[in-house]
């Protein structure tokens, strides 16, 4: 569950003020399956960093499960972030000298998980994500692919609640694309949120809940228009 | 995080580095080298000085003639008189005090010694039979100078090991007779081989009883009268009643220098100590520049790290996380610097040890501790403003690589 409160967000360029983001507000459901969309500018990168706690509003709330994280400090914003937020970013952000296996691995080392439970886990992912010919390889020796499924394994390796990606398949080729977003759908099944933005209208407009923006404001809010559900 | 995951985690880094990981550490480990090093030499030649003075006896107190004032200059320079000489009875005068146990006097000069047509040039020691226990000498054939009368003009000698090699060879130099000077005196006994202390080299001495000596040279001084104490708690009386009889007998006037060994000890100990701590202290000067380099190349670290910085945050690492993982890394390359160090420093003063046998370098324990504290210290200092740059990078700036 998430929710923003007449959220702004300012930057100062220069000696000018700009407004990445004004009065948004948004309720998102569990398990909810968003797509934001809009021109480069739109705001739309600015909301997802909010949203995942890696930036704060000038103005405005944000509650995630019912509690307001906008006050909370960087030590409690982290500890909310390794537990309930998971990202996907366009150029996968792999440590280039971790293998596979290491990098999945990654937000449990941080979280301070016992050895055995993490390698269970990764085991786990790695078969799920059919990289088990792969975990010790480097990224470098991955494809874009593969690459990616080991960003998602890593995304979700912690059980976040929210699912937070950014460009996702702007860097894969179509098919490879198409399989990615696929296993991104597949999550929102297990009630994660799931929260991607792009500015390919193909791609955004899967999703069953779809929002346009257009400098820094929320131009439409609307459900998928061929719903089947 | 767990410890052993953070420093595993540093320890990668490290290794995806690996020019950068070397070159901090070599820079470390010279550093530490460089202390162990030079404190170790410090430190072998306190204790060669140290050795070469306990050689000479134990318990002893040197009388030797003339006086250095502190107070200027003394009117027996102006008018150019030289100070009284100390006379072999003014020695044996020393054997009255009760602290006294024995004396030995020497006189030293050069004559040149023959046997047949081998001819050479050597240092002459005038001097008793009780020079053999006082400086802990030892005989290798016959017999030392004869017990007796001081002023006994005996006609005979004792050889250094190396003089009766180079004079006899391999034959029999006892019972011998060479040429001194212009005196023939017989060889009663040879040297043991000593070696060197306090720039005599026993092995190349000619001993002659003292009043020989005297003739030999025509002089009636001596040159330093050796004193045993009774024992180690009778050193001070042994120095006082030396300096009240030779006073005395001197028509009171204080124109002898009485010295105690320990004093001298002393004060070569507190020398060579100072001087090994200021050449630890220059070199841990290159500490600090090697921990200013690992500040450095940690600064390049994080700016080549920017995106797995905003990584590890969107991960969830807090920024104290953060901090601690390059804290670790300035960590590990210290103590790798400093081990790695201590083995090159070890290994240096080995050759050292190697290639000067009688320089007894070992660097001293102190030093080993304070080099590797002062790397570590540095180290970690050093990386405190890097750790602190890498927490506070803006999560989204970072993951774009601005």
């Amino acid at each position: 569950m998430i929710e923003l409160q007449n959220v702004n967000r300012s930057f100062t360029v220069g000696d000018q003020k700009v407004l990445a983001l004004r009065d948004i507000n948004l309720r998102l459901g569990d398990g909810e399956y968003l797509s934001i969309m809009g021109p480069s500018g739109s705001g739309k990168s600015t909301m997802l960093n909010l949203l995942g706690l890696l930036d704060r509003p000038s103005t405005g709330d944000y509650l995630l499960d019912g509690g307001n994280v906008t006050e909370l400090s960087d030590e409690q914003q982290a500890r909310v972030r390794s537990e309930k937020i998971g990202f996907v970013f366009q150029s996968f952000h792999l440590v280039p000298r971790l293998s596979a296996e290491q990098n999945i691995e990654l937000p449990m080392m941080l979280a301070g998980i016992p050895v055995d439970e993490r390698k269970q886990r990764v085991a786990k992912l790695i078969d799920s994500y059919g990289l088990n010919d792969r975990a010790d390889h480097r990224p470098d020796q991955l494809s874009g692919g593969q690459r990616q499924r080991v960003a998602i394994a890593r995304a979700t390796v912690m059980n976040p609640a929210v699912l937070l990606a950014d460009e996702p398949t702007g860097n894969l080729d179509s098919t490879t694309g198409w399989e990615v977003l696929r296993l991104l759908e597949q999550l929102t099944e297990r009630g994660i949120t799931l929260v991607i933005v792009t500015h390919d209208a193909e791609i955004g407009a899967r999703a069953q809940r779809q929002i346009h923006m257009l400098d820094g404001r929320i131009v439409s809010d609307e459900a998928r228009s061929n719903a089947t559900s | 995080m767990r410890l052993a995951d953070t420093l595993q985690f540093a320890f990668g880094s490290l290794r995806g580095s690996p020019a950068r990981t070397l070159l901090m550490i070599l820079a470390m480990s010279i550093g530490v080298a460089a202390v162990v090093i030079l404190t170790a030499l410090g430190e072998g030649a306190r204790r060669y000085v140290i050795n070469q003075f306990s050689s000479l006896g134990t318990n002893l107190v040197i009388v030797l003639p003339g006086r250095t004032e502190t107070a200027g200059i003394g009117p027996g320079m102006l008018i150019g008189q030289v100070p009284r000489e100390i006379t072999l009875e003014d020695a044996q005068a020393l054997l009255r005090s009760t602290a006294i146990k024995r004396i030995a006097v020497l006189t030293i000069g050069s004559a040149s010694l023959s046997l047949d047509a081998l001819n050479r040039e050597v240092v002459v020691l005038g001097s008793t039979h009780d020079l053999l226990d006082v400086r802990h000498m030892s005989m290798g054939v016959g017999s030392f100078l004869p017990s007796g009368d001081i002023h006994d003009t005996a006609s005979v000698c004792v050889l250094g090991k190396k003089i009766k090699q180079e004079l006899f060879g391999n034959m029999q130099a006892v019972g011998a007779w060479v040429r001194l000077g212009d005196r023939r005196f017989r060889v009663i006994g040879v040297m043991a081989s000593q070696g060197e202390s306090m720039g005599f080299n026993t092995d190349e001495i000619v001993t002659i009883p003292v009043a020989s000596a005297h003739q030999l040279f025509n002089t009636s001084g001596l040159f330093r009268i050796l004193i045993e104490a009774r024992g180690r708690d009778y050193v001070e009386q042994a120095k006082h009643d030396a300096e009240t009889i030779l006073f005395q007998r001197h028509n009171g006037e204080k124109d002898v220098t009485v010295i105690t060994q320990d004093a001298v000890l002393g004060t070569f100990d507190r020398i060579l100590t100072a001087l090994t701590m200021a050449v630890g202290g220059i070199a841990s000067i290159s500490l600090a520049v090697a921990g200013v380099l690992i500040m450095n190349v940690m600064l390049i670290a994080v700016a080549q790290r920017v995106k797995e910085i905003g990584l590890l945050k969107a991960l969830g690492a807090p920024p104290k996380q953060i901090r601690t993982i390059f804290f670790a890394e300035a960590a590990l390359l210290s103590s790798i610097g400093s081990v790695a160090g201590l083995v090159l420093g070890y290994a240096g003063s080995m050759l050292i040890g190697y290639l000067y046998p009688t320089l007894p370098v070992s660097p001293p324990w102190w030093a080993v501790i304070a080099a590797c504290g002062t790397a570590l210290v540095t180290g970690i200092l050093f990386s405190v403003w890097p750790a602190r740059r890498a927490a506070k990078l803006d999560a989204v700036t970072a993951l774009a690589g601005r």
